[in-house]
């Protein structure tokens, strides 16, 4: 009996060894699927093409399926949206961690957490009927939908997740860094400025990294309030069409299995490709550098 | 930006002193020229004016991130709540969607989030336990790992377009609420496990070992022990991914949201109407984008107060949570 007891603890082991794949398996299914039905656009456009193509116009015949525009616009818009969020969202997690006091931080805390909840299809909404008319008007534009209505709205979304990384980053630094530098007669800023924030680089890094993945990936935001126009922006203030506008807005038209149908898939791919490329770089860095212990400044 | 060269913070540390405190008897402190002093008084202004400065900005990032949110709100509540009445809450749409109300929608919203929730939930908890429980730090470990993070970050629309070639076409599931739970589940899994795991590592130690101690085998004391101390946690977690599956409109769009639809669901594998996809075909795509504005604004206020309700839930109850531990 006691030997089948054994035995039983070892299957459940296994079984929950085998749930645990479960991530990699949807994973794995999520490339499998996306390259199965991306990649046969390659036969007809060439890869190069498809990448560094000037001109979108999947509907037109012949139609034309260059990618390029919507990939800048997609930098462009990541880029912005990484410059107004990176300030505001380490400056918070500052003030949080570091300078609130307890009170004001069990107020602040569930703001953070609020805003990081907001679905993303009301931010949009947001952005086209208040922030749209609001630049229109102001700027004296042709459309208030554009790259930096986009990036602003972008930026609220990844300001969240930046700040609460950054948090416990911030945390992990260990007590010791802080009290030596502030026995050595440094104020609390200066301290925060040169110990605290080079003790926390790599979790900042971190923090970053996974905000503008964020910021690259999200589909509702840019789709509603970016302007839709495939053009390689040139101002601020030009409407553009970020990939996963693109795809959200174009799947419903696409005719199934058809080369415009294929070549919203491979923009996925890219976009997958680019999303990856952000979490394996953010964990790379959370492996290498990580905060372990007083001893690691 | 440097806010002051390091020099002057080495020679002026000591100064800092002198001037604080007339009766050190260091030599060097005292033999110091008077200009010394004075530069030293404006040093220690300056470093505090800096601290105060930064400080205040600071302040002001938080301040703007609380005004984004009470502004969002507040405009939503101000615009939508006249929108609001019986009929909105309990009607289907009428007049090619200028009239009526949202019910489909609010329940389309409900199906599929909750779908969401029991697809992902058992998975979740179970992923969690092993990588708490059972896990030895190592290869697998650290695969699996790399797989949750990867999976949190892929984008919503990388989700429905996976969404729509597997479960739609691939399993020919058709566009239906059953695919769009499938394609939720999926997306909300990592934050399943996150906090299935977060609500583990609260149960003490020493729960485990009074009952390992007690004979008990370790399926025996995760059943009997861990996990019921761990399952409010736990709900807290899925409350959240409630929350998260039911503000989702990209990983929808391609798999289980229509347009409209003029009947109720009446099996899993009906497609049906959500809230934020009504939000986004009603002010994008709608036949009178300006005309139906009060039903955006009220549509949007729902899908808020839903959202917001669930998050306030577990914020609380987390809140309360920890203070039992």
């Amino acid at each position: 009996m006691f030997k089948n007891r054994q035995v039983r603890e070892k299957a459940i082991r296994m079984a929950f060894f085998a749930s645990a794949t479960v991530s990699i398996v949807v994973l794995s299914l999520i490339i499998v699927f996306l390259f199965m039905e991306g990649v046969p656009i390659f036969k007809d456009v060439p890869i190069t093409k498809f990448l560094f193509g000037r001109s979108w116009y999947p509907t037109s015949d012949p139609p034309d399926f260059g990618i390029f525009p919507l990939l800048m616009a997609s930098m462009a818009v990541t880029m912005l949206s990484a410059a107004l969020a990176i300030p505001l969202g380490i400056m918070t997690a500052i003030y949080l961690a570091e300078i609130a006091t307890p009170r004001v931080r069990q107020l602040f805390k569930p703001v953070v957490e609020l805003l990081a909840a907001l679905p993303s299809v009301v931010i949009g909404f947001f952005g086209m009927v208040v922030v749209a008319p609001f630049l229109q008007e102001t700027f004296n534009l042709a459309t208030g939908l554009n790259l930096f209505n986009a990036s602003l709205m972008l930026a609220f979304m990844a300001v969240p997740t930046i700040t609460s990384i950054s948090e416990d980053a911030i945390y992990s630094v260990p007590i010791e860094l802080k009290e030596a530098s502030l026995a050595l007669g440094a104020t609390h800023w200066e301290t925060i400025f040169r110990v605290i924030v080079p003790a926390s680089l790599s979790g900042l890094s971190t923090a970053i990294i996974l905000g503008m993945s964020r910021s690259i990936g999200e589909t509702m935001v840019v789709l509603m309030v970016a302007g839709g126009a495939a053009l390689v922006p040139t101002s601020l203030f030009d409407p553009v069409r970020p990939m996963p506008a693109s795809i959200a807005a174009e799947m419903a038209e696409a005719p199934f299995r058809s080369d415009h149908y294929y070549a919203l898939f491979a923009i996925g791919m890219v976009l997958f490709i680019f999303t990856l490329g952000f979490n394996l770089i953010a964990d790379h860095i959370a492996q290498k550098h990580k905060q372990v212990g007083a001893a690691t400044l | 930006m440097r806010q002051e060269p390091p020099k002057e913070s080495i020679i002026g540390a000591p100064n800092y002193h002198r001037v604080s405190g007339p009766s050190s008897g260091q030599e060097k402190l005292s033999s110091l020229p008077v200009s010394g002093l004075d530069q030293a008084a404006a040093l220690r202004g300056r470093r505090q004016l800096a601290q105060t400065g930064m400080f205040g900005l600071f302040r002001l990032a938080v301040l703007i991130n609380g005004l984004a949110l009470v502004i969002i709100l507040a405009f939503l509540l101000y615009n939508g709540v006249g929108a609001i009445n019986w009929t909105f809450l309990s009607e289907a749409p009428r007049d090619s969607m200028t009239k009526g109300g949202i019910l489909p929608c609010i329940l389309g919203t409900f199906l599929l989030s909750f779908g969401a929730m029991i697809v992902a939930f058992p998975w979740g908890v179970a992923s969690a336990v092993y990588l708490h429980e059972y896990a030895h730090p190592g290869l697998a470990v650290r695969v699996i790992r790399m797989g949750i993070n990867n999976l949190a970050g892929v984008p919503s629309v990388v989700f429905g377009l996976f969404g729509l070639a597997f479960f739609v076409t691939w399993l020919k599931l058709g566009v239906s609420i059953l695919a769009g739970a499938l394609t939720l589940g999926a997306l909300i899994l990592p934050v399943i496990i996150g906090t299935a795991e977060e609500a583990l590592r609260a149960v003490p130690a020493t729960y485990r070992e009074a009952s390992l101690a007690l004979g008990a085998t370790k399926w025996q004391t995760i059943y009997r022990v861990v996990l019921p101390a761990a399952f409010p946690g736990m709900l807290t977690g899925s409350i959240l991914g409630i929350s998260r599956a039911a503000g989702e409109t990209a990983a929808i769009m391609f798999t289980a949201a229509v347009f409209f639809t003029p009947r109720m669901p009446s099996s899993i594998l009906d497609p049906v109407m959500a809230l934020p996809y009504h939000i986004y075909v009603l002010a994008t795509a709608g036949t009178a984008i300006e005309a139906t504005r009060p039903l955006q604004y009220g549509t949007a206020l729902v899908l808020i107060a839903l959202v917001f309700g669930m998050n306030l839930i577990a914020i609380i109850y987390r809140a309360r949570l920890q203070k039992k531990y």
